[in-house]
């Protein structure tokens, strides 16, 4: 029981985590390139979705540079003590970096749909830029950004390759659902591969039921 | 009318040119499957083979045993399979998947205990793993990596196998110890020998103890899902060879005569 569980928790903390920080910072970026007209645009739009679209095992290998013993990252983390590499802040560094892509994309999407006549209002009427922001600009972007969130967090989820490169596989820290998937698949232990199989398929299909029921949900312009 | 028969005949054609060259080769081939830890060895031993026998084209598939053994089990069309440990082919013996009269033992390694090349901590036996610099130790997964096996079997042996547990970082065959170990990420691995002396930025501190590395074989077996049992069987008996025996010795494995 303690091998199901364990990859389970694990998964689920690193996940949470991830969201939690893809979420604001997916938000924030998407905020301000909603809005950003200087010619680096589309370049640093590249880069923000770059993990979206390159191989897990690059992305890996990248994480792996930045933080490994030689990487500046890593020798910065060193000064304090610490390491990153086969540890579980790693699993959440790799599920944050898979994801935001996803949640970057879909938030700028529905702040630019918002139409700025709108936020405009808002700000003739003396609301500062926080304001605007908070009371206008995200509840008319929400099912957009909520949508975004719901991706972001099943792509964590499903994050295979660059864990197992960052974390490692140590059952009972690092071991999410995937990797512990296909180590029990190496082992030969389908019994334990197909039990957790099954409940990433259950955590899979309650996301994508939230996801179909905020891409429903969608606001108009607000009428005066 | 003309225009669309000739472009049928040109790809008919093509077809047939195609499926000529294909079938032109009349070459053997021998499918083997070898554990991770003999990746350069038969790599050379395989070059060998070709250079004196230029009809047979030998593809080699390297992995933990445990991953061939899977493949194995699952259909693969694998003609000779060289485990890391028994236990591999002793499951396809039970499976009724080894030729019979074909299983060998063929060599002997050693299981060390290795620290990266720089490593400061002063780490001299599998004891010191325990202490508190030591913050990671990487062996293979004990359930499909024989090197890990080994592994598990040392640390089981002097009791520390409980108290390593949140240390140790698990690796899918004994090449990937190697890396982690080399690139510093962690402290301390375990591997054979003949990994160590591969590369050039561990150091090896300590040997495993002597009832552990004798019971180290690397037994050879034909499996029964191989196309061409003749050159498959050619093969295992180049294995024995002196030639073979040579390169064997070169890697530090130790041939069993």
């Amino acid at each position: 029981m303690d091998s199901l569980l364990s990859p389970l928790w694990i998964s689920l903390s690193t996940v949470f985590t991830a969201t939690v920080i893809t979420f604001f910072a997916g938000i924030a970026v998407a905020r301000w390139m909603a809005r950003y007209e200087g010619r680096l645009r589309n370049f640093i739009d590249g880069i923000l979705i770059l993990p979206l679209v390159l191989p897990p095992t690059v992305v890996g290998l990248g994480l792996l540079m930045l933080f490994g013993k030689n990487g500046p990252m890593g020798q910065l983390l060193l000064l304090f003590g610490t390491t990153v590499v086969f540890s579980w802040p790693a699993t959440v560094i790799t599920a944050t970096v898979v994801s935001f892509p996803l949640m970057y994309m879909n938030a700028r999407g529905a702040f630019e749909q918002v139409d700025i006549s709108i936020e405009n209002a808002a700000r003739t009427l003396g609301a500062s830029e926080w304001r605007t922001f908070w009371s206008v600009t995200l509840p008319l972007a929400w099912p957009g950004v909520a949508a975004g969130a719901v991706m972001a967090f099943a792509r964590a989820i499903g994050e295979f390759g660059a864990t197992l490169m960052l974390a490692g596989y140590i059952p009972g820290k690092t071991a999410t659902l995937p990797v512990a998937i296909y180590f029990a698949v190496q082992d030969g232990d389908m019994h334990q591969a197909l039990v957790l199989v099954v409940i990433v398929l259950i955590i899979v299909f309650i996301s994508l039921s939230a996801l179909a029921y905020f891409k429903g949900k969608t606001y108009k312009a607000i009428t005066i | 009318m003309q225009s669309k028969f000739t472009s049928y005949m040109s790809i008919v054609l093509l077809l047939v040119v195609l499926l000529c060259i294909g079938c032109s080769a009349p070459a053997a081939t021998v499918n083997v499957s070898a554990a991770a830890s003999l990746t350069d060895v038969i790599g050379e031993v395989n070059a060998l083979y070709q250079k004196e026998h230029s009809n047979v084209t030998i593809t080699s598939n390297f992995a933990a045993s445990g991953v061939l053994q899977q493949q194995i089990e699952n259909g693969a069309p694998v003609d000779v399979f060289i485990s890391a440990s028994p236990k591999q082919i002793d499951a396809l013996q039970s499976k009724g998947l080894i030729v019979e009269g074909t299983q060998k033992d063929l060599l002997c390694n050693k299981v060390v205990l290795i620290v990266p090349g720089d490593s400061t901590l002063d780490i001299k036996s599998f004891n010191d793993l325990t202490g508190d610099a030591v913050k990671k130790v990487s062996i293979g997964d004990p359930d499909s990596v024989p090197a890990g096996q080994y592994a598990r079997d040392i640390l089981n042996q002097f009791d520390i196998m409980e108290t390593l547990k949140p240390k140790l970082v698990l690796a899918g065959n004994v090449r990937q110890v190697l890396q982690y170990v080399e690139s510093s990420n962690v402290d301390a691995g375990i591997v054979f020998l003949t990994d160590a002396r591969i590369s050039k930025s561990v150091k090896v501190v300590a040997d495993a103890p002597y009832e552990i590395n004798k019971k180290v074989v690397y037994p050879v077996a034909l499996i029964k899902t191989g196309k061409d049992m003749a050159s498959a069987s050619a093969y295992e008996a180049f294995l024995f060879s002196e030639e073979a025996g040579a390169i064997f010795d070169k890697y530090g494995f130790t041939v069993i005569k």
